[in-house]
């Protein structure tokens, strides 16, 4: 049994990152009351799923806030980002204006400009959604290009010997082929578009996980800080595993998901007619 | 220049008697690389018939490729032009040295993909997909992805996706130059059969001097850089060819004689 692999208790199979997270909070929880650490500095676990039951809709409304900014800024991001990087690919122009400008913006810290975006965009959800996509876009734009550019030259003259348009040649040939790479981009972008939610509800906001975050600390309710810690972390790996998820789907061709594939050899003279797979 | 009578068994008019399919005219090509210019193409003329299957026979480098590529319409001559008759002006089939099979689509997706690219309705040619699937042994394998197949299967399917839509002029370079020779072998014949009975004209591009002279018509020789055709040799065997006329006399003769005519145009020095 490998590391990554899964652990079988009984009939139920339960996978080994289960056991990890579930050692981790036990070790906190141990932890905690064994070296008598102050509440204070570190609530135990049980009192921050206590404070966390008790005030259950609270939560669950800030985190809805927080999680749609980031959705939000997410699909923006993805949106703009392919865009973007399609136009990018296609003129020389843009490639030397454009793009010069987005890789020179990313090399600002882009948290410097959160309180910008509040004195232009107010202190609402647009100025969260817009720190998201600024932090998040970058990583679409650079992976999506990349993939766009890496179509082989034959798969080009393929498509141009089928005298395809360049329409066709984008989305039959071009944006398939960059897909794995604007996926990868997508899996950074979605951690990314949560921390600018966040960034931007601690500059200036009156909602959202951030902002309770923010709030609780001033009052020094650290079990209220974890409280809000343990949820935004509890999104941030539903996210990741969405975009696992999302993976999955679109790009079941891809190597990395090709868990049982042979690899293609050259050696088969006549392929058995009419029987199964090589 | 031909070597042997040119009395066809297979009753099928002469070939000099049928219209051009492909009329290359003077066609040179230069590239320009940073040691200055580089003429990879001399002047190249030549008719190929309708229904007719020509072999560009050279050695590595000598260009063959970039004038099938000129046929294809994929690069543009320096100087001549290319004239393509017929049909074969708004549909081509072309065979590449790799198989270029797209991973994210099904083998029969692959086979059908220059329908969507023509805007036709991939539906409409579903059967036709499987019926040239099933004539080259793939049968059971349309929704395999092309990475579960082996190099000669896909080879074979980047053959189907050619003639999905029925074209009339067929260009290959070096198709089966990354196949073993077993492979290569079945596929030789199961081009010849294909060609036979779909009346495509076919322009082929190899540095196999056995494969040229079993497929072809005509051989025609192309020297090293800058190419030029220096010999087109006419093979009168008659049709269908099994694999055993390679071990007959006249066979061997040919052979001879076409490696000869590389040798006197250095194609084995730089070997």
């Amino acid at each position: 049994m490998s590391l990554t692999g899964k652990m079988r208790t009984g009939r139920i199979r339960i996978p080994a990152e289960i056991w990890t997270l579930a050692a981790l909070l036990v070790l906190w929880q141990s932890a905690v009351s064994i070296f008598k650490v102050p509440e204070i500095l570190v609530p135990p676990l049980t009192l921050v799923v206590r404070e966390i039951v008790t005030h259950a809709d609270f939560y669950f409304e800030q985190s809805l806030h927080t999680l749609s900014n980031t959705l939000a800024a997410f699909v923006l991001s993805v949106v703009f980002g392919v865009g973007l990087a399609i136009a990018i690919v296609h003129s020389r122009f843009l490639e030397r204006t454009l793009y010069t400008v987005l890789v020179t913006l990313n090399n600002v810290p882009k948290i410097a400009l959160a309180p910008l975006f509040v004195i232009w965009l107010g202190t609402g959800n647009a100025s969260k959604i817009a720190m998201g996509v600024m932090i998040s876009i970058f990583a679409i734009v650079i992976d999506a290009v990349l993939g766009l550019r890496s179509l082989p030259p034959d798969v080009i003259d393929l498509g141009r010997a089928m005298r395809g348009s360049a329409l066709k040649i984008l989305f039959k040939l071009r944006l398939p082929n960059a897909l794995p790479s604007i996926i990868a981009g997508m899996k950074v972008a979605m951690s990314l578009s949560l921390v600018g939610a966040i960034v931007g509800e601690f500059v200036a906001a009156q909602n959202g996980l951030g902002f309770v975050i923010l709030s609780a600390q001033g009052m020094f309710r650290t079990d209220r800080v974890f409280a809000a810690i343990l949820i935004l972390a509890l999104i941030g790996t539903a996210l990741f595993y969405l975009m696992e998820l999302l993976e999955r789907v679109l790009i079941p061709w891809h190597e990395s998901r090709r868990a049982t594939a042979e690899p293609a050899l050259i050696t088969t003279a006549a392929p058995p007619l009419q029987s199964g797979p090589a | 220049m031909a070597l042997v009578a040119t009395t066809r068994i297979d009753g099928a008019a002469p070939a000099a008697e049928r219209p051009p399919a492909i009329e290359i005219e003077a066609v040179g090509k230069v590239y320009q690389s940073s040691g200055g210019a580089v003429s990879a193409l001399g002047s190249v003329t030549l008719d190929i018939r309708k229904g007719e299957f020509v072999s560009l026979l050279g050695p590595s480098g000598c260009g063959k490729t970039t004038l099938l590529r000129i046929v294809a319409g994929l690069e543009h001559p320096t100087s001549g032009r290319v004239h393509l008759h017929g049909r074969a002006l708004d549909g081509l089939g072309f065979v590449f040295q790799r198989d270029v099979l797209l991973n994210w689509r099904t083998i029969i997706d692959n086979v059908l993909l220059p329908i969507e690219f023509k805007n036709k309705k991939p539906r409409a040619y579903r059967e036709r997909a499987r019926e040239l699937l099933d004539t080259f042994g793939l049968r059971g394998f349309e929704s395999k992805r092309p990475w579960e197949l082996s190099g000669g299967m896909r080879q074979r399917a980047a053959i189907c996706r050619a003639l999905i839509d029925d074209p009339e002029l067929l260009l290959m370079d070096e198709p089966f130059g990354a196949l073993d020779a077993m492979t290569r072998d079945q596929l030789n014949v199961e081009l010849q059969s294909l060609w036979r009975n779909s009346s495509k004209t076919a322009l082929f591009v190899t540095h196999s001097i056995s494969e040229a002279v079993f497929l072809s018509d005509r051989v025609v020789v192309i020297s090293d850089k800058p190419g030029r055709i220096v010999e087109v040799l006419e093979i009168d065997f008659p049709r269908p060819r099994s694999l055993d006329i390679r071990d007959e006399a006249e066979f061997g003769r040919l052979s001879r004689h076409l490696r000869g005519v590389l040798e006197r145009y250095g194609a084995f020095r730089r070997a």
